[in-house]
């Protein structure tokens, strides 16, 4: 099964590397990783995207719950939750290709932020499904590069994570 | 006061009252050693390889419950420690260990003697730092020791570039400490204290199986008194001999790979098992598949979280300090009415005897060659059972954990999660260090001595009258065993070749050497070295038996009622 894990992490040179190699130590699935300090700079939040049994996902709580420089974790996907992921993709656009790519972006609401002749860099943002969605509607041998940062994800409503 | 960064580290070693430190100097730490020897209350003990420093501080914390201090230099110094630390971090042992660093503007130049200490111990520390700047000191230590005793205990590693220790500033040790990221569990949830009470009140076949974290939190009479309360039979694990009286008539002897059939069966057929402070460890209840076919509830008690429900399922999980809880368990069991049902339980303790009555550790002895088992036997004899025993890693570990009786804790201590070879005389020295007025033995053999013998110079340096008690074998015993018995007796590169005469090995190092040869001899032998040689090292050689093995004995993998009893069973 899917999980999202969020955590507070001390933002200490050091941290990543501590949950990191947990994950590889014990040998835990990382399907990705986001990590960047919050509102209070002393503190960064990360969102693991990870697989595995219930056993499993209980025993990835416990152990980043066990370093020390947790403050808090919690499994968000329990949960209503909310997940985006931001993608930039450049792209091959020339003659005909160019409107085509235009208007498979306006359909994904995605925004084009860089243009030059011959290329597209495409910025779209949204659930993992989505941005899999807009790669299998372009034609790939018009792919250049493919950045994602990874599924970022916040619980909703009442359910907040904060010290 | 201002102070220097080393001066600082020293400073704050006398305020956490350190009395030993052991260590080996090296470029990256001078200034350390410098400040060290300007002042005489923190003494430093001088190893002879930086392994044995950790090895030794943990010893000493072992025996006592104070935070072991270990101090290495950079590079060399940090890597030779590291087998130490994940021994320590195996055990849940509360350390301290301070490693020099290259100065800061060098890191990550490959600089003479650089590693990332940092890096390389990360897995095997509970926590562990670099100071990069002077003002950081003081808090930091003060967070190692903190953590390193709290919660869960584990060494902590400090890592301090040189010229962070040259650098000075204004010195204040903090008296309190809190970290919003760290706040241990002590108290256990009444809730589930309740339930457990109840659960093991109902028991029909109740066992009681508790580990080192009994020992570690000084739970030792604890777990007695709710152990007569209820009368129920109880095992301790290699890491928790001592928890209970190893005399008295509760008492099932060790679980476990190599644990007595009684003890085992007991596990295996309960129907209420009381974990406390144990873990389910692979060596304890052989295969987890196996060991759940037979239902039955369990209430497990443990400091840390991640320890319960990792290999069995749990029912009851309570999470705490064992003393408090098991406190907190009598203190319900005495103000209720209920009592364990009679009758079950004199059915129960009429299997259970009928199992002992396998009398599974009996062992054939032999007037012509020494059997190890009666080595150990008559070590328990000549030291009244109150001695300090450290072992090595093999088949004389086994054998010193079955035959020894261990009536108290802290008296047994021994590499139990990582298996280090190599631990048993360094362990010695650290706890003879902390016990001065104990008698100390080192029960080893001829491989595991062989990885530490430097230490016998450190012991004569230091003063140190240890008992080695070397059940030689010329073979790498275990591993022979293991050989013998799946796969086809092929003994490859498990024989012991070469080896010094052991007692004139350690008469060059100015102690005592004995070869003992003939069974008769052997209790004369002992006498003579915890009598006659009451003050000095005394390296007791006993050439026993190279092809006895250690039964019983649940094969890798195989379930705890699918044991071996002897080499009949075979």
């Amino acid at each position: 099964m899917r999980h999202v894990i969020s955590l507070l992490i001390e933002n200490e040179s050091g941290a990543l590397s501590r949950v990191s190699g947990l994950f590889s130590a014990r040998g835990y699935n990382i399907e990705s990783l986001t990590v960047a300090p919050t509102e209070d700079l002393s503190m960064s939040r990360m969102t693991i995207v990870t697989t595995g049994s219930d056993d499993i996902i209980e025993q990835i709580t416990k152990q980043l719950n066990k370093l020390v420089e947790v403050v808090k974790v919690v499994d968000i996907s329990e949960a209503a939750h909310i997940e985006r992921e931001l993608m930039l993709v450049k792209v091959r656009a020339t003659g005909k290709d160019r409107e085509e790519i235009k208007r498979t972006a306006d359909i994904f609401r995605a925004h084009i932020i860089d243009v030059t002749d011959a290329s597209y860099v495409v910025e779209l943002t949204g659930n993992q499904g989505k941005l899999d969605a807009f790669i299998g509607a372009i034609d790939p041998a018009l792919i250049l590069e493919t950045v994602r940062s990874g599924v970022c994800g916040v619980g909703r409503g009442d359910r907040v994570l904060k010290v | 006061m201002v102070l220097s960064g080393a001066e600082i580290v020293i400073r704050c070693l006398q305020e956490e009252k350190v009395e030993y430190v052991f260590g080996y100097p090296g470029g990256a730490v001078l200034f350390l050693y410098d400040a060290l020897f300007q002042q005489d209350q923190v003494r430093h003990v001088l190893v002879r390889h930086e392994q044995a420093a950790v090895h030794a501080a943990d010893g000493f914390a072992r025996s006592t419950e104070k935070v072991g201090v270990a101090l290495v230099t950079s590079g060399p110094g940090a890597t030779n420690a590291v087998t130490g630390i994940a021994t320590a971090f195996c055990d849940s042992i509360p350390m301290v260990i301070i490693s020099g660093q290259v100065p800061t503007a060098a890191i990550g130049q490959d600089a003479f003697q650089e590693v990332d200490t940092v890096g390389i111990t990360r897995p095997c520390v509970k926590h562990n730092f670099l100071v990069k700047d002077v003002r950081d000191i003081a808090l930091t230590m003060k967070k190692a020791f903190y953590l390193a005793r709290t919660g869960r205990p584990g060494p902590v590693l400090v890592d301090i570039p040189k010229d962070v220790t040259m650098q000075r500033c204004e010195f204040e040790y903090p008296k309190e400490i809190s970290m919003r990221s760290y706040n241990p569990v002590v108290k256990g949830h009444s809730g589930q204290i309740k339930k457990a009470v109840q659960l093991l009140l109902e028991a029909k076949r109740p066992m009681i199986y508790t580990g080192g974290g009994v020992v570690l939190a000084n739970a030792a009479e604890q777990i007695t008194r709710l152990t007569r309360l209820l009368g129920y039979p109880i095992t301790n694990t290699l890491m928790g001999l001592g928890g209970y009286p190893f005399g008295d008539r509760q008492y099932l002897g060790m679980p476990g790979m190599h644990g007595t059939f009684e003890a085992n069966m007991a596990m295996h057929y309960s129907d209420v098992l009381l974990a406390v402070g144990a873990r389910f460890d692979d060596r304890v209840i052989g295969n987890p598949a196996h060991f759940a076919e037979e239902p039955r509830k369990i209430i497990h008690i443990d400091i840390d979280p991640s320890s319960i429900s990792k290999r069995v399922k749990v029912d009851v999980p309570i999470v705490g300090d064992v003393r408090e809880v098991l406190e907190e368990m009598i203190r319900q069991l005495e103000a209720g009415e209920v009592r364990p049902n009679p009758d079950a339980l004199a059915a129960w303790w009429k299997q259970v005897e009928e199992w002992r009555s396998r009398r599974c550790m009996a062992y054939k002895n032999s007037d012509e060659i020494i059997k190890p088992q009666f080595v150990i036997q008559k070590l328990w004899e000549v030291t009244g059972g109150e001695a300090i025993v450290t072992s090595d890693v093999g088949q004389h570990q086994m054998w010193a954990a079955q035959y020894y009786g261990f009536d108290k804790p802290r008296r047994w201590l021994n590499s139990g999660g990582l298996g280090t070879m190599g631990v048993g005389l360094p362990y010695a020295m650290g706890a003879k260090l902390a016990n001065p007025d104990m008698q100390v033995a080192c029960v080893t053999g001829e491989a595991s001595i062989q990885m530490n013998i430097q230490e016998l110079s450190t012991c004569r340096q230091f003063r140190l009258p240890i008992k080695i008690c070397n059940l030689n074998n010329r073979y790498l015993g275990m591993v022979r065993q293991w050989q013998e018995l799946f796969h086809g007796g092929r003994y490859s590169e498990s024989y012991m070749d070469s080896l010094p005469d052991f007692a004139k090995l350690a008469e060059s190092y100015g102690h005592v050497g004995i070869r003992v040869d003939r069974p008769a001899d052997v209790e004369g032998a002992l006498r003579e070295a915890f009598t006659t040689y009451k003050n000095e090292l005394v390296f007791l050689d006993f050439q026993i038996d190279a092809t006895e093995n250690v039964y019983p004995m649940v094969q890798g993998g195989k379930g705890l009622t699918e044991m071996i009893l002897s080499a009949e069973d075979l």
